[in-house]
């Protein structure tokens, strides 16, 4: 398995090591604020392990949690996804 | 597709991998399923970025993951356990697609969710809970931030500190909830197992080396967030600033299941919260349903791993596949460890236990439920118009029916209206519902092809 693969973030290319949590690396790249909350309050990764549902992203198009999906090459990861 | 077992295990922890190799070592078709993609849990979870040295845990969790693999039981990860019915018939959901599979017996070992105590500014991305910090160092080898505080109670507090360092990373300041009297209270029943007070110590050693302000009797009064990351006031008032935050007060079995299959319950804080009734081997008063490991009382994990494997033994006698004898012989020589284990981490259970005035200083505009934004004057104006169980509560302010369903709520909200109501007893539990988990759509919808779909004939005009 390569070190190193790159995974799209919002339309920007990030390095990122295959095989780590989305949620994990996405900490690594410095991208905290995954969503909002329905009152507008930013939200990020929380509970690391598949229970507070803060860290859903849309990964190549499905609302998966970022804490529980490995990083693998080219995937397209949108923050931000609608409730 | 259905299979059927004698016995199925949800979570592939210690508790369930110990359960699931004693099972198989008896004799007992069994399969565990898990929703990670290895066994070990959270305590002894898989790494997936090579560690920068190899931890004890890693070692153990290695050991573990191999006996399980050669336990002869079967192994299902990766699985979303989304529905359980009694009898039992289990619905799983994978990147393969669903599963039903059937299980006459059935051992819950789902571990624990971690509690935190709400606090002004607890939902700001960057601030994560203390147990969720020790998966990001020990199996993502990833720090939190630059500049992380620490805060809360209990052993997770000096383990992800020494944790954070060991990565390279800095340790603005660890808060802990216990005054330091409590720890000394603590020593006598931490000396039954000398090899992890040791490792404790040594934490102790390595926050001291690097010279990490530890305040006693402290805890997190608010975070805000400024423009080059986080600001920490403690209750005290006094200012730490960092970029992250690991904060978390204690460990909560996991009643999901329970709840949902009818399981009693009893309300221990000294256990970690609500948790099933049980007798000496883990079987509750449903036919058939046995819990064991932290899920079933906050014991620690080496604890979890002899209460696993006692639960599979009363499986294996249940269904006759070991005779009395054998039995009681195995049975008593676990149940000796258990109780020396069990002390050490019943002590370490204690210092996280639920107090009832955990939430009493709570602000108004506090968010108590992240996921619907239920803050604590919304929750007191209901109890005041007469919300006088969770259930009720919930109904009128949404807290606890969002996307986590109460997970990391529950505690706080129920402590909250225990004042009024004169305990948690009366508070009571919310109902369990499926789905367990959430599940897409699309993963339970059967497969159909649109000129298959039955159209009644027009009628004639």
């Amino acid at each position: 398995m390569p070190t190193v693969v790159t995974i799209d973030v919002d339309g920007q290319t990030i390095d990122a090591q295959p095989g780590l949590s989305v949620a994990a690396a996405l900490l690594r790249a410095g991208i905290r604020t995954l969503r909002h909350s329905p009152a507008g309050s930013p939200r990020g990764a929380f509970c690391m392990m598949g229970v507070c549902q803060e860290c859903l992203v849309e990964i190549d198009d499905v609302r998966r949690q970022a804490c529980l999906v490995a990083v693998e090459a080219g995937m397209r990861i949108v923050t931000e996804a609608p409730a | 597709m259905s299979r059927r077992f004698d016995l199925a295990v949800i979570g592939a922890g210690p508790a369930g991998a110990h359960a699931a190799m004693a099972a198989a070592e008896a004799g007992v078709d069994c399969i565990v399923l898990d929703e990670a993609e290895a066994a070990g849990g959270q305590v002894y979870r898989a790494p997936v970025a090579k560690p920068s040295k190899l931890k004890s845990e890693t070692v153990e969790g290695d050991r573990l993951r191999a006996d399980l693999r050669y336990s002869g039981a079967r192994l299902a990860f990766g699985r979303r356990v989304w529905l359980i019915e009694r009898g039992f018939v289990i619905h799983a959901v994978s990147q393969g697609g669903r599963e039903r599979l059937e299980a006459e017996k059935l051992i819950l070992a789902t571990g624990t969710t971690e509690r935190v105590i709400p606090f002004p500014g607890w939902t700001t991305p960057g601030v994560i809970g203390l147990a969720a910090t020790t998966i990001l160092l020990k199996s993502q080898a990833t720090l939190p931030g630059r500049r992380t505080l620490v805060a809360g109670c209990g052993p997770l507090l000096t383990a992800v500190a020494a944790g954070i360092l060991d990565l390279g990373g800095e340790v603005v300041a660890v808060l802990d909830r216990a005054p330091r009297s409590r720890w000394l209270k603590a020593l006598p029943r931490l000396a039954s197992h000398p090899d992890l007070l040791g490792r404790g110590i040594g934490w102790w050693a390595k926050l001291l080396r690097a010279r990490v302000p530890v305040l006693h009797d402290s805890d997190i009064g608010e975070v805000t967030a400024v423009d080059d990351g986080l600001v920490v006031k403690t209750k005290g008032g006094e200012p730490f600033a960092c970029d992250a935050v690991a904060v978390g007060h204690g460990l909560t079995p996991s009643t999901d299941i329970t709840r949902l299959l009818g399981v009693g319950h009893r309300f221990a804080p000294e256990l970690g919260g609500w948790v099933p009734e049980q007798d000496a081997f883990g079987r509750t008063n449903v036919d058939g349903l046995l819990v064991c490991g932290d899920g079933a009382g906050v014991r620690g994990a080496a604890a979890a791993a002899l209460a696993g494997r006692l639960a599979a033994l009363a499986v294996a006698r249940d269904l006759g596949r070991i005779d009395q004898a054998r039995f009681e012989a195995e049975a008593s020589a676990i149940q000796a460890a258990l109780t020396k284990a069990g002390r050490f981490g019943g002590a370490m259970a204690a210092m996280t236990a639920p107090r009832a005035d955990d939430v009493f200083g709570l602000a108004p505009d506090t968010i108590v439920c992240r996921c619907e934004d239920v803050n604590r004057g919304q929750i007191e104006r209901a109890i005041e118009d007469g919300a006088d169980t969770i259930d009720q509560l919930k109904a009128w302010t949404r807290a606890g029916m969002g996307p986590c369903q109460g997970r990391m709520c529950g505690e706080a909200v129920a402590g909250l209206l225990a004042r009024h109501v004169g305990g948690r007893e009366t508070v009571g539990l919310w109902t369990g519902r499926p789905p367990l988990r959430p599940v897409a759509v699309a993963d339970l919808a059967v497969d159909i092809a649109y000129e298959n779909i039955p159209i009644p004939k027009a009628a004639p005009l």
